[in-house]
């Protein structure tokens, strides 16, 4: 019984790291060019991070299942391979499917390939754990990822535009804030979700020592 | 001539890759401390960006007219290994140009901008001549990009920054300030 639950700690534990201590864009500051590049809108953003998600997972799936036969010297390269063949999938998935939104993704929904988000974890992870760990940890890094494309796509549509998900929010009489949906406002988001995270983990920091020294 | 010219100023400036498509942006943020190595940064670009737009070029015309769904991997693996070679016969005949650009060739190789690169040169339908000139421009806005934030940053250096916005919050502001910066040239061609 015991076993059990510290199995399932440890899922939990991999599933919670991607999404908040490790979290790929706002601490590792990994995946940072379609992070920037399609946040214009949520809905954008959203179809990224489940593009990224699928892609991520099936990899990991098939790399740490197949860890033990890839030679090590060409792992990169098989890993490559991998990861272009899902993405492949992808691309054709959703100009079969959702065409509109394949169109506004264009060429970035390719360059999920050279995402160094992927690539970094099947060789940091999934090429020494177990499936189900890689499963967990594969999971936890996209809805992390998936998290900060909406943190920086929500308030760039809502700002720039004045319409979440494409529906209208403000009257007539709001300016929308046009700069922002375009490449500049992308830099400045991210400035500032950084901005905000650094002050945060600081003030974190600083309470802690504050304890330290009162106790 | 016309065309080619409006190709590479388009690159160059209009749809700079890193400060209007995002793309690089890893060197971008991460090697652009010091001006000099920022700049071989960029020359290292140009010289991949070359070679990328000719296999480009080779595989669309001979070989991914039968094969369209090959494209993705058939480009990371030709551009990778072509850039390998190119590196192995620039070590043996000019080592001083390998001795500047060498260290830049690994780390650059299939990163985002370099596939990019070679999707939008396809998407576009662009020839050899076009595909070069486009190449040119874009690796030439990638070395601007580059060359003016670290040229920022140098200057960040002696200023008096708060602690929380040290690091790639300054940066990623400093980059979005160039940006608009460069929004500026999207007026540059009426026509």
């Amino acid at each position: 019984m015991n076993k059990l639950v510290e199995y399932k700690n440890q899922n939990a534990q991999e599933f919670l790291k991607g999404l908040w201590d490790e979290n790929p864009v706002f601490v590792a500051v990994l995946g940072m060019c379609p992070a920037l590049a399609v946040t214009n809108t949520a809905i954008n953003s959203l179809a990224m991070g489940l593009a990224t998600t699928f892609v991520l997972l099936c990899s990991s799936i098939l790399v740490s299942t197949f860890k033990s036969i890839i030679p090590k010297q060409v792992r990169i390269t098989a890993y490559i391979i991998i990861i272009a063949t899902f993405v492949t999938v992808v691309d054709f998935a959703l100009a079969a499917f959702t065409p509109a939104i394949h169109k506004e993704l264009g060429a970035f929904i390719a360059l999920i390939v050279v995402n160094c988000l992927i690539l970094g974890r099947q060789e940091a992870f999934a090429s020494k754990n177990p499936v189900g760990l890689s499963i967990m940890d594969a999971l936890g890094m996209s809805a992390g990822f998936t998290f900060a494309m909406l943190c920086i796509g929500i308030p760039r549509e809502v700002l720039g535009s004045g319409s979440l998900f494409n529906i209208q929010l403000f009257g007539d009489s709001f300016e929308p804030w046009v700069v922002m949906i375009l490449p500049p406002g992308g830099f400045f988001m991210l400035g500032f979700l950084l901005l905000g995270f650094n002050w945060y983990s600081q003030k974190k920091k600083e309470r802690a020592l504050i304890k330290q020294k009162l106790n | 001539m016309d065309n080619l010219m409006w190709i590479f100023i388009s690159a160059l400036l209009i749809n700079n890759f890193t400060l209007s498509y995002f793309l690089g942006l890893c060197p971008f943020l991460g090697v652009s401390g010091k001006l000099e190595t920022a700049f071989r940064l960029g020359l290292a670009n140009i010289f991949v960006m070359l070679i990328t737009a000719a296999c480009a070029y080779v595989l669309n015309t001979w070989v991914l007219i039968y094969a369209p769904y090959l494209r993705l991997i058939s480009f990371i693996i030709v551009i990778a290994s072509s850039v390998q070679f190119v590196e192995m016969a620039l070590k043996k005949l000019s080592p001083d140009l390998f001795r500047a650009l060498g260290i830049f060739l690994p780390l650059i190789t299939t990163n985002c901008a370099i596939l990019g690169l070679a999707l939008f040169s396809t998407n576009k339908g662009y020839g050899f001549v076009e595909g070069m000139i486009y190449a040119l421009g874009a690796g030439g806005g990638v070395t601007l990009a580059l060359v003016l934030l670290a040229g920022v940053r140098e200057e960040t250096r002696i200023l008096n920054i708060p602690n929380v916005i040290q690091g790639s919050a300054i940066n990623l502001i400093i980059a979005g300030i160039i940006s608009m910066a460069f929004m500026g040239f999207a007026g540059l061609f009426s026509s």
